[in-house]
C-alpha cells in the first residue's frame, strides 16, 4: 500500500493495516445496544396495522373496541393523524416515499400499506390490539405482475439519464458477424438485513429526539424536520449501531408513526417493524426484465450494444432500478443504446438495494457477454479485455483510474482460468457436472459533501465527531484509522463518535460513498487541527476543535468517470437429476481504490459475493398471482444463502487509487455483488450447456432445462 | 399477543389431565413450531402444558431388537444415538438434514411428528386457508404451490408435511404410542395422519387430548442398509422440496425386501408401497428402480407449477436405490 499524503515514515501507518472493529467487543458480548433495545422510562409501544387488501380505500376503522382493550393508549389513523408537509425534495434528491408518510388519506395503493398505529403500554398489548382492530375496505381491481411488454411502461431517469443512444443500432446489428439477442429476468429481492427497523421518539427539553436504526442520522433528521414542519435544530436523530441496512434504512413508516404517537401522547413511543412488515414497508429490489442485444465482429469486438431494462414501481412513488446503466461504463460500441423503463403497479415502493442497477444489470449484460463469447468462440476473459473502453462509452470522459484489465488478468491467473476447456457439459464428479464462469464488474466511486469535527483533547487524545453511520461495514474503525494518520497519531488515541445528527451534515452510508465522503471531511479537519496544534501548545480544558466542510472541495473536482472495477470467477457443481447447484469456489479480484482496513474491506467484498451467490441461486420474494400479496414473507420463505451455500470464497484486490481523493479511496460497499450472479450463471452454463436467463436458478428450473432436448440450449423458463 | 397460561407437567397422567381441564390447551415440546405459530396468530391457546420434563427422554433397545424412543428425546440426541446411527442410519441422516443445530437441540421427537405445514397461506392469518379456517378456501391451488403436494392431496388442501424425521420413521414401520385420560393407545405412523379429503383441518387420528409418549421401531435388519436424501432450495436450513428414505435387502442381485418413503410430496410422510411391491423379488437394476418409481408416481396429480416434483422424485428414488444397490454390491 502506498500513501498519497506526505508524512514522517514512522507515522501515517494505520490506513492499510488490518484492524478488528473498535466496537467489536461490545457487539460480540451483547453490550452494544440497538435501537429496539435501548431502555427509556415511561416507554409506550406502537404496532403498525397493515392493509391486507391490494388496492382500494379504507371505509371504516372501528377503534372503540380496541381502545377499551388492556393497556391501549391510542389508535392513530388517517382520520386523526396530523397532516404532514410532503411537497419537498430531500437531501438525496428524492421526495419522501408516501409509504413512510403515514395516515394522510384513505387510499390503499398496495398490500401491506400502513393504515393505523395502535399504541399500548407493552408491545404484547399493542400487537394484540393491532391484530384485533377491525378495518373495512372498499376493494378495487389491482395489477401486480411485471411483464416485459407492459404498454404502460415509460422511460424514467432516477439518478441518471433514462436513455442514451449513439450510432446506427439496427445497421450495426445487421452487419455484425455474431449477434446475441436475449431476455433476462431477475425477481423481487428483499434486503433481509439482520436487524429490522426500529425507532423510539420522544420530546425532551423542547426537542424531538429519535433513536433509530438508519443509514444516515442527519438524513432522517432533515426528513422528519421537514415532514413535521419543525426547525431542523429542534430535531435530533441518533443511530449508534445498525444491524445492516443495504439501502433500506432511510425514512420509513416506523419513525414517522413513532413521532406522531410521541407527540400525541407526550411520552416516548417505540415502533419496531416485524420481519413480515419489512417486506412491504422497507423497500426492496424491483424485479427486472431486461433485453440485451449485442453485435460483434468475428474477433469479438463489439459493434452494437443495446440494453433495455424495465422495473416496477408503486403507483405513489417512482423508483428506477437503473440496470441498463452498467453498460454505460463497461462496454463501448459504435452503436450503443441503453434505456431504463419503469411501470407503475399496485405494489410497494422499491428502493436502493446493494448495487442498485449494477446488481441485476450486470447479471443481464455479463450473461450476454458470455453468450457472445460462446457464439464467437472466444475466451470470456479475452472477450472483455478486447472490449475495454478507453474513455466513458457514453460520456467520453476519461476514467479517474480503470484497472479492470488488471483484475481480469490477476483473477484469471489465481483461479487457474488458463486451463479451462471451454466446452460445456463434459466434466463430471460423480452425479455432479462441473463448470466455471466469470464476469466483469463496475460500480460508481463518488463522494458527497460532509462535515466533521475533530477535537484535540487536553488529555492528549483526539475526538472525531461526524454524522456517519456504521451499518456493519466497519466505518467507525475505518474513520479511526483515517483520523490517526491525518493527525499523525496512533488509532488508540482517536475516539470516533458517529450516528448523531447533532454532529452536522454528512453523507449517508450508501452508494459506496460513505467512507470516502467522511474520510475526506475527517482528513480535512484533522489536517487543519494538526497545523493549529503546531503553533499552539496549550490545549484548554474544552479542547481545540476544528470543523471541516468538503462541499467546496468536491465542487472543484474535475468531471471524470470514477468507478471501482472487479472480476468475478466461480466454479459450480450441478446435479441435473435433482436440480441442485453448489458453488464450489469463488474468487473476486477488485480495483476499488485504496483499501483503508483490509479486514473489514474483505468482509464487505466477500459479503457482496455471498449475496451474489444468493441472488443467483436462492433469493426471490414471491407474490400470490391472484391477491398480489406476498407469499410467505419471512426468512423461512425467503431464502438467503446459508453458510453451507458459501464455499471456498476469496476476495482480494489489485493496486488502485483515485488520484483526486486525498486518501485515494473509492469504496467497497457494493462492487462485491456486481457480476457475482452472472459468474455463477455462466458457470452453470459451462457445467450443463444450458443457459439460465431467469434468476434464481432454482432446482425446478434446472430440472426443466434438463428435460429439454440436448441440442436446445434455449431459455429455461420454467 | 393473546395472554396464555403455562404449566409444567410432572408426569404423563398429570400432563394429560392438565390439558383436558383447559378449554384450548396445547402440549409444548421444544416449541420450535408452536411458538412461531403463536407469534403469527395461527395458534391461540389459553394454556401451554410443558412436557419437556416428563421422563420420556430415553432411547432404549427393545427385547425384540427394535428401538423405543421417548417423545421428548431431542432431535439432536436421536440423531446422535449409537443404536440409531448403526441400526437405522437413514433416521440419523433424516434428522440431521432438518432445521439447524440450534433447532434440533430444542425440537422433540413427538413434536416433530405433530408439527404443522409451512404452507405460506396456512401461516398468513390475514388470508383464507381451509386447514386454519375450515371452509375458507385454499388459495394455493390457483396461487403459489411451487412446493406443494403431488400425492394424496385434494382440492381443499395441497399442503405438505414438513418433517424429515417422519419420512425415515415411516419407512421403518414406526408405531406411535400415546396416553389419554382413558389409558394408553398405539397407532402405526402410517395411520397417524388422516387423508386430506375435505377436512384438512383434521390432521391426525389421535384421540382428543392424547399425548405422544413413545415411538417404537420394530427390528428391521435391512434398515442398517438405509439412506436418506433430501433436496432443498439451498444447501442447509430449508424444508425439503423432495426427499427419499430407502432401505434395501438384496441377495444375488435380487431385491428381497425394500422400504421406501417420500417426503415433501403429500400431507404426510408418504410410504411408497406401490414401489415396494415392484421392487420386492425383482432384479436390483436401474430398470426395476425406474419401474418402481413410476408405479408410485402413477397416482401423482401435480398442479401447474409443481410438476417438477414428479421428475425430481422419480430421479431421487432411482438415484438412492442405485446407491444402495451399488453399495451392497461392493
Amino acid at each position: 500500500m502506498t500513501t498519497t499524503t506526505p508524512g514522517p515514515p514512522a507515522l501515517r501507518t494505520a490506513v492499510g493495516t488490518a484492524r478488528t472493529r473498535v466496537e467489536g467487543r461490545e457487539k460480540v458480548t451483547g453490550t452494544a445496544r440497538y435501537a429496539g433495545e435501548i431502555p427509556f422510562a415511561d416507554l409506550a409501544h406502537g404496532w403498525l396495522v397493515l392493509s391486507p387488501i391490494t388496492r382500494g380505500r379504507i371505509r371504516d376503522i372501528d377503534t372503540a373496541p380496541v381502545l377499551a382493550m388492556p393497556g391501549v393508549l391510542t389508535v392513530l389513523h388517517h382520520g386523526n393523524a396530523p397532516r404532514l408537509y410532503t411537497d419537498y425534495v430531500g437531501m438525496l434528491g428524492t421526495p419522501p416515499d408516501p409509504a413512510a408518510v403515514v395516515f394522510q388519506h384513505d387510499k390503499v395503493p398496495f398490500a401491506g400499506w400502513p393504515v393505523a398505529l395502535v399504541v399500548a403500554e407493552t408491545p404484547e398489548e399493542a400487537r394484540e390490539a393491532a391484530e384485533t382492530l377491525a378495518v373495512t375496505y372498499d376493494r378495487e381491481p389491482h395489477s401486480t405482475v411485471l411483464t416485459a411488454d407492459d404498454p404502460d411502461a415509460y422511460p424514467a431517469a432516477g439518478f441518471m439519464p433514462a436513455a442514451t443512444e449513439k450510432g446506427d443500432l439496427q445497421g450495426r446489428l445487421a452487419s455484425s458477424a455474431v449477434v446475441v439477442d436475449e431476455e433476462y429476468t431477475t425477481p423481487e429481492e428483499q434486503h433481509s438485513m439482520m436487524e429490522p427497523h426500529a425507532a423510539t421518539a420522544r420530546w425532551e427539553g423542547g426537542r424531538l429526539e429519535v433513536v433509530d436504526s438508519n443509514q444516515g442520522a442527519g438524513w432522517v433528521q432533515s426528513e422528519l424536520a421537514t415532514l413535521f414542519s419543525l426547525d431542523a435544530s429542534s430535531v435530533r436523530v441518533r443511530s449508534e449501531h445498525i444491524g445492516g441496512g443495504f439501502g433500506s434504512k432511510g425514512l420509513r413508516a416506523h419513525q414517522v408513526s413513532a413521532v406522531m404517537a410521541a407527540t400525541a401522547l407526550r411520552r416516548p413511543v417505540r415502533v419496531v417493524l416485524t420481519r413480515r412488515q419489512t417486506f412491504s414497508l422497507a423497500g426492496y429490489r424491483s424485479p427486472t426484465t431486461q433485453r440485451v442485444r449485442l453485435g460483434a465482429d468475428a474477433d469479438g469486438r463489439l459493434r452494437a450494444l443495446d440494453h433495455r431494462s424495465l422495473n416496477q414501481t408503486s403507483t405513489v412513488y417512482e423508483f428506477v432500478e437503473p440496470s441498463a446503466g452498467v453498460a454505460r461504463v463497461l462496454y463501448d460500441a459504435d452503436a450503443h443504446r441503453t434505456a431504463n423503463h419503469v411501470v407503475r403497479l399496485d405494489v410497494p415502493s422499491p428502493t436502493w438495494m446493494r448495487a442498485p442497477g449494477e446488481a441485476p444489470g450486470s447479471f443481464a449484460i455479463e450473461s450476454a457477454l458470455d453468450e457472445l463469447a460462446e457464439r464467437a468462440g472466444i475466451d470470456p476473459v479475452e472477450l472483455r479485455l478486447r472490449n475495454e473502453p478507453e474513455t466513458g462509452p457514453v460520456s467520453g470522459l476519461p476514467f479517474s483510474s480503470n484497472n479492470l484489465a488488471a483484475c481480469l488478468r490477476e483473477g484469471a491467473r489465481r483461479f487457474g482460468w488458463a486451463d479451462r476447456d471451454p466446452r460445456p457439459g463434459i466434466r463430471y464428479d460423480g452425479r455432479w457436472l462441473l463448470g466455471t464462469g466469470m464476469a466483469a464488474a463496475s460500480f460508481g466511486a463518488g463522494a458527497m459533501p460532509s462535515t466533521a469535527l475533530v477535537t484535540a483533547e487536553a488529555s492528549g487524545s483526539y475526538t472525531v465527531r461526524i454524522a456517519a453511520a456504521d451499518i456493519g461495514t466497519g466505518a467507525r474503525t475505518a474513520l479511526t484509522l483515517i483520523a490517526a494518520d491525518a493527525l499523525e497519531t496512533t488509532p488508540e488515541r482517536v475516539h470516533v463518535r458517529i450516528g448523531d445528527s447533532d454532529f452536522g451534515p454528512a453523507m449517508i452510508a450508501g452508494g459506496s460513498m460513505g467512507t470516502r465522503s467522511w474520510a475526506w471531511a475527517v482528513t480535512a479537519a484533522a489536517t487543519e487541527l494538526r497545523e493549529r496544534l503546531a503553533v499552539t501548545q496549550d490545549i484548554p480544558p474544552e479542547g481545540i476543535t476544528v470543523r471541516s466542510d468538503t462541499t467546496e472541495a468536491l465542487g472543484a473536482l474535475a468531471q471524470k468517470e470514477r468507478h471501482s472495477f472487479g472480476a468475478q470467477f466461480a466454479e459450480v457443481a450441478v446435479d441435473t437429476s435433482s436440480g441442485e447447484i453448489r458453488v464450489r469456489r469463488m474468487l473476486g479480484i477488485f480495483a476499488a481504490g485504496r483499501i483503508v482496513n483490509p479486514l473489514t474491506a474483505r468482509n464487505q467484498l466477500v459479503g457482496g459475493m455471498t449475496w451474489g451467490i444468493s441472488m443467483a441461486l436462492h433469493e426471490e420474494a414471491v407474490r400470490d398471482r391472484n391477491t398480489g400479496r406476498h407469499y410467505s414473507p419471512d426468512l423461512a420463505g425467503y431464502h438467503v444463502a446459508t453458510h453451507a451455500d458459501v464455499p471456498d470464497i476469496e476476495a482480494d484486490w489489485v493496486d488502485d487509487h483515485d488520484p483526486d481523493d486525498p486518501i485515494g479511496i473509492k469504496g467497497v460497499g457494493e462492487i462485491g455483488i456486481v457480476g457475482a450472479a452472472a459468474a455463477v450463471a455462466n458457470a452453470v452454463w459451462h457445467a450443463t450447456g444450458v443457459r439460465h436467463r431467469n434468476l434464481p436458478i432454482r432446482p425446478d428450473r434446472v430440472l426443466a432445462a434438463a428435460a429439454l432436448p440436448p441440442s436446445d440450449s434455449g431459455p429455461a423458463d420454467a | 399477543m393473546k395472554e396464555f397460561d403455562y404449566r409444567r407437567a410432572q408426569d404423563v397422567t398429570g400432563a394429560v389431565a392438565l390439558l383436558a381441564a383447559a378449554a384450548d390447551a396445547r402440549f409444548l415440546g421444544g416449541g420450535t413450531n408452536l411458538v412461531d405459530l403463536m407469534k403469527s396468530g395461527v395458534e391461540r391457546p389459553d394454556l401451554l402444558v410443558d412436557v419437556r420434563e416428563l421422563p420420556l427422554d430415553r432411547v432404549e433397545s427393545t427385547a425384540d431388537g427394535g428401538l423405543r424412543i421417548g417423545a421428548t428425546v431431542t432431535n439432536s440426541d436421536l440423531a446422535a444415538h449409537p443404536d440409531v446411527r448403526r441400526r437405522y442410519p437413514a433416521l440419523t441422516q433424516a434428522v440431521l438434514a432438518g432445521a439447524s443445530g440450534q433447532l434440533r437441540n430444542m425440537a422433540t421427537v413427538g413434536g416433530n411428528l405433530l408439527q404443522r405445514t409451512r404452507c405460506g397461506y396456512f401461516t398468513d392469518v390475514s388470508g383464507p386457508c381451509n386447514k386454519r379456517v375450515p371452509g375458507s378456501g385454499c388459495p394455493a391451488v390457483a396461487g403459489e404451490h411451487h412446493n406443494h403436494a403431488v400425492l394424496g392431496a385434494s382440492g381443499h388442501c395441497v399442503a405438505v408435511h414438513p418433517s424429515d424425521m417422519g419420512v425415515a420413521l415411516t419407512a421403518f414401520d414406526a408405531q406411535v404410542r400415546y396416553e389419554t385420560l382413558d389409558g394408553p393407545g398405539e397407532v402405526p405412523l402410517t395411520d397417524l395422519y388422516l387423508p386430506v379429503g375435505d377436512t384438512p383441518h383434521r390432521e391426525t387420528t389421535l384421540p382428543p387430548g392424547a399425548l405422544i409418549t413413545h415411538i417404537t421401531l420394530p427390528p428391521a435388519p435391512l434398515a442398517a442398509h438405509s439412506r436418506y436424501r433430501k433436496v432443498r432450495e439451498r444447501a442447509s436450513y430449508a424444508f425439503a422440496i423432495g426427499s427419499v428414505a430407502a432401505a434395501l435387502d438384496m441377495k444375488d442381485g435380487q431385491v428381497r425386501e425394500a422400504r421406501l418413503a417420500l417426503g415433501a410430496v403429500a400431507s404426510r410422510p408418504w410410504r411408497a408401497r406401490a414401489a415396494e411391491t415392484v421392487l420386492t423379488g425383482a432384479p436390483a437394476t436401474g430398470e426395476t428402480f425406474a419401474a418402481a418409481a413410476d408405479a408410485e408416481l402413477a397416482a401423482a396429480a401435480p398442479l401447474p407449477d409443481n410438476g417438477y416434483k414428479v421428475t425430481l422424485m422419480r430421479n431421487l428414488m432411482v438415484s438412492v436405490l442405485t446407491e444402495l444397490a451399488e453399495g451392497d454390491a461392493r
